[in-house]
């Protein structure tokens, strides 16, 4: 996985709430067995005005002007600034790969669905939970300034505002260490493979209709 | 010290190893697989050269992008014309192969819905932590099990270790006590808690279904509601273990039997919460008042009793909520203030994880008897969840009540649920979905879903338009 320390970039905004998995990537592009390749079609219904198919070249298809992702002053951005709730839905990690493809490398929202929550840590992008008037705050100064950039430092748990000031933001410990270190969470787990197995041995005991039944 | 919830007593069974961080290794007793979220999984292992851990906890089958036309479907892997999602059941195929893992493959007797076919195999069991590539997980909830739907990269991190990383959620009781009135189904009462609760209510819980109304409800019924507990927020939804679950569990092929079973049904027997648990949240609803459910919104937490009104956004303080609304409606092509039984039907989904068994299929068949689809309707199809659900349907004549009411009798998938398969609705139609996500697009591109109880679709498919089942159960008694 690739390490996340600090990151400055342009913020775009996804303004509305309950912000859907089908909406971030839809179904059809579900159909692919590779991990990449899903960033031209984050969000599709939202930003092209037709119907799109997976394989298409999305560089002919109609933009949706109304849509602030297809706006030039949001060209190259890779903080997207979200409502409550963003990523609810399904467990599809098609849409982290998405957003990722695209070029994003965080988000910030005041609330995330969990599994969603949990899918970005896999996936080198960092979700981040701020109160929602702070959020607000910064939907505001971002559609006041044009080129508005937010500088996120996660060794020190901070967002850096244009002027200097500073958020801080939670994030659990386990997942911002496998973050800072790009670290491989399956091979942390297997560093305690006898601890799994000696609780196998004990439970293949107790519940033995739980093992070899299907075969 | 206070007494245990389900959920801790789940929790606290399947506990590997806590980390000074607040994460924990749970064990995983139960993979389940389908060919949408395993593929790169299994390209992980190989890349890194690793082998599943037990592949006795592993079952996989397709159902998402398997056609629901008895004709494509007949043809097997060559009758899914679409060649990237042929692609996709072909790579289940062989990586089930490669990696040893038994596979319910696209036209053997045990295939269906991957929620479907866990309980009625007994391939999920109470007491079991259950994981698999998909939100909808939380449904084995329903057998008194730890269930939760994993991302790709988690389903990997399963195969490989048996584990899952995880922080203890916090414990939710939803409360429905009382009597459900006839025609009010299970359906209406999960959709009734997520318009109390909201899309995010149960975010950050594990809910547990208790009362005496979900007490009442048969084992499909208590499916239906955990199946939705993802839809409020929570990945994980639970019913404590009772008669009714272990009556259920009698007989199914994978579940331990003889002396086994005896031994098993003890572990089961203290499956629920005890009398002195602590909840950190308690929603309590009462069972007389929920009315059947229709939603006019993108998301679930947007319902209203069928004889209710389409809500106007003037009405709605916050801003948010009120800019939400207002782009609903204009997505579903509705009217503030309009009758929701005035909303007219293109086609109709009887279906999908929610309400693709046996008793759904029944309560559908009831209302269908005797009647025939609106003409106006230019589809209903109805999709059976498994085989086995098929055949039992089939043996009860309910596929000719279906078909003599000119409803399409298909083959067990998701279909119309997400439309990856053939069946979708075009944009701007209405359809009467007993699915579980009406978000934009979900049914086909530009396509508007309604949710709703298999009697109260089977009766939209005969009106035309969304009417009360009551009313017209009440005529048929006539
Ligand atoms: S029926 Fe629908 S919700 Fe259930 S697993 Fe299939 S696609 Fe997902």
């Amino acid at each position: 996985m690739k390490a996340f320390t600090q990151h400055t970039g342009l913020v775009a905004p996804m303004d509305r709430a309950n912000v859907d998995t089908d909406l971030i990537i839809p179904k059809q592009f579900l159909k692919s067995i590779k991990r990449t390749g899903f960033g031209p079609n984050l969000f599709d219904e939202l930003r092209y005005l037709d119907e799109g198919q997976p394989g298409q070249d999305c560089s002919k298809r109609p933009l949706n002007p109304e849509f602030p992702l297809n706006f030039p002053r949001y060209k190259g951005a890779s903080v997207l600034l979200a409502r409550k709730n963003f990523g609810c839905g399904s467990s599809r990690e098609h849409a982290p790969w998405a957003l990722d493809d695209y070029g994003f490398r965080a988000v910030i929202a005041p609330s995330f669905a969990d599994i969603f929550f949990n899918n970005c840590f896999k996936n080198g992008l960092l979700p981040i939970v701020l109160e929602e008037a702070v959020v607000d705050q910064l939907f505001q100064e971002m559609y006041a300034q044009e080129g508005y950039e937010l500088t996120i430092d996660l060794e020190k748990q901070q967002v850096v505002k244009p002027n200097g000031d500073t958020i801080a933001f939670e994030v659990d410990g386990f997942r911002r260490h496998c973050l800072l270190n790009g670290l491989d969470d399956i091979g942390l787990t297997l560093e305690d493979a006898d601890a799994i197995r000696a609780y196998e041995a004990k439970r293949r005991e107790q519940s033995p209709w739980l093992f070899d039944a299907v075969k | 010290m206070a007494g245990q919830t389900l959920y801790d007593k789940l929790w606290q069974d399947h506990l590997v190893k806590s980390r000074d961080d607040g994460t924990a290794l749970i064990y995983i007793d139960r993979h389940l697989i389908h060919e949408v979220t395993s593929p790169q999984a299994f390209e992980g292992l190989r890349l890194a050269g690793r082998k599943p851990w037990r592949t006795d906890s592993v079952v996989a089958t397709p159902d998402h992008n398997v056609p629901s036309d008895a004709a494509e479907r007949a043809a097997g892997l060559d009758g899914i014309r679409d060649e990237i999602a042929r692609l996709q059941v072909q790579t289940l195929d062989e990586n089930c192969r490669d990696f040893g893992v038994v596979q319910f493959g696209i036209n053997e007797p045990g295939q269906g819905i991957v929620h479907v076919i866990g309980p009625e195999t007994g391939a999920t069991l109470p007491g079991m932590t259950v994981v698999c590539g998909d939100s909808h997980t939380s449904t084995h909830g329903a057998l008194g099990a730890l269930a939760h739907g994993i991302g790709t990269s988690e389903v990997e991190h399963v195969m490989a270790t048996q584990c899952l990383i995880q922080k203890k959620m916090k414990n939710m009781l939803v409360r429905v006590d009382g009597e459900l009135g006839p025609g009010v189904t299970a359906k209406d009462v999960v959709l009734a808690i997520i318009g109390k609760i909201g899309t995010a209510g149960g975010t950050g819980y594990a809910i547990e279904f208790g009362g005496s109304a979900i007490r009442k409800l048969s084992m499909e019924g208590r499916m239906t509601v955990c199946n939705m507990a993802i839809e409020a927020g929570a990945r994980a939804g639970m019913v404590a273990v009772d008669q009714v679950t272990l009556d259920y569990v009698k007989g199914k092929p994978y579940a331990p039997k003889g002396e086994q079973r005896d031994k098993a049904v003890e572990a089961w027997s203290r499956l629920h919460s005890d009398d002195d648990a602590v909840f950190d949240a308690v929603v309590e609803l009462a069972a007389e008042e929920i009315e059947p459910q229709v939603s006019w919104g993108t998301s679930p937490e947007m319902v209203a009793p069928v004889n209710a009104l389409v809500p106007d956004p003037a009405a709605e303080a916050d801003a948010t909520r009120r800019a939400g609304i207002q782009r609903a409606l204009e997505y579903m092509g509705l009217n503030a203030g309009q009758k929701i039984t005035d909303i007219k039907l293109d086609r109709v989904f009887i279906g999908s994880c929610t309400n693709s068994r046996i008793e759904d299929l029944r309560a559908a068949a009831a209302v269908a008897k005797g009647r025939r689809k609106a003409d106006s309707v230019k589809q209903v199809l109805v999709v059976p969840g498994s085989q086995a659900v098929k055949a039992q349907a089939e043996k009860e004549g309910l596929d000719k009540v279906f078909i003599e009411a000119g409803f399409e009798w298909r083959e067990p998938s998701c279909s119309m649920c997400l439309a990856m398969n053939a069946d979708k609705l075009g944009a701007g139609e209405h359809c009467a979905s007993t699915s579980n996500r009406n978000f934009e697009g979900r049914q086909g591109y530009g396509g508007r879903t309604h949710l709703v109880s298999p009697g109260m679709a089977a009766a939209a498919a005969i009106a035309g338009h969304f009417v009360d089942v009551r009313e017209m159960q009440k005529e048929a008694v006539q």
